[in-house]
């Protein structure tokens, strides 16, 4: 498997670490209430299909990236820095 | 006063010759991270130019020539090879006796390489004056092209036997496969 890192090009999945869903992007506000809360910190999707996940490149330039990908055909749909997803 | 003297990473483990394929350890005057703060890329590449003749380099890229290099080593920054630089406007770490530098020289040194990293090292791909942040083997390292059969690697130090052994080892499979032993 490859991933298309913005900064690198293409590079091997062994370079990459996983970290989950990019959900951990979409921080609540600290006073949003335990609702919200509960569902950031514990409540994942298990989606079939397509899903955007957060891959860090520390065997290569270090960025953080935020990664879509189809769970069912394992295809690798594109990726962007994940700082500028956060902005 | 006890008068210390300085070990170079590779001393006793270098240099190492297997075929026509050598391992040498590259010496440099110093070597420095700079991190150009947000918007200082300018000032801080006509900084560098004023005081080695290298400008800032772009993704993947090395400026210069040997003796005073500036080579691209991740997300906003890059590692100064040679004289000690302070420019203005970055932030600087003196990291000269944290990286091992191993050159790779000679016939086969791709297909040394490629036992050992998921770098896609291909002639059109990966030319001279390039460098890409990578693996090798399981160490993180930075890969220097600086000619058509010379690669330069920078790991950390305290991983220079590993990165020699590993090197040592592909080198002497290439060697054994070439002469068709």
């Amino acid at each position: 498997m490859r991933l298309p890192c913005p900064i690198c090009g293409e590079r091997d999945v062994r370079e990459f670490t996983y970290k989950g869903h990019a959900v951990a992007l979409d921080r609540p506000a600290p006073n949003a209430g335990d609702a919200a809360w509960e569902d950031y910190v514990h409540l994942r999707e298990n989606p079939a299909g397509e899903t955007r996940e957060l891959w860090y490149h520390g065997g290569g330039c270090g960025a953080w990236i935020v990664v879509r990908r189809n769970t069912v055909t394992h295809e690798v749909l594109g990726a962007e820095l994940a700082s500028e997803v956060a902005e | 006063m006890a008068k210390l003297i300085a070990k170079s990473p590779g001393a006793g483990l270098l240099p190492v010759r297997v075929g026509s394929l050598s391992l040498t350890e590259e010496a440099h005057d110093a070597i420095t991270c700079v991190a150009p703060f947000q918007g200082q890329e300018k000032p801080v590449s006509a900084a560098l130019k004023d005081a080695i003749g290298a400008a800032l380099p772009g993704v993947g890229r090395v400026t210069g020539k040997a003796g005073a290099r500036v080579a691209w080593l991740g997300l906003g920054q890059v590692l100064v090879l040679g004289p000690p630089v302070a420019p203005p406007g970055a932030a600087v770490t003196d990291q000269s006796d944290g990286w091992a530098c191993l050159t790779l020289e000679g016939p086969g040194s791709r297909a040394v390489l490629a036992r050992l990293t998921p770098l896609d090292l291909r002639e059109n791909l990966f030319k001279r004056g390039h460098a890409a942040r990578s693996l090798l083997g399981h160490m993180t390292c930075l890969f220097l092209r600086t000619g058509v059969e010379r690669y330069e690697m920078l790991v950390f130090r305290s991983m220079a036997a590993t990165a020699v052994h590993e090197l040592t080892h592909a080198m002497q499979s290439v060697a054994a496969q070439r002469s068709g032993a």
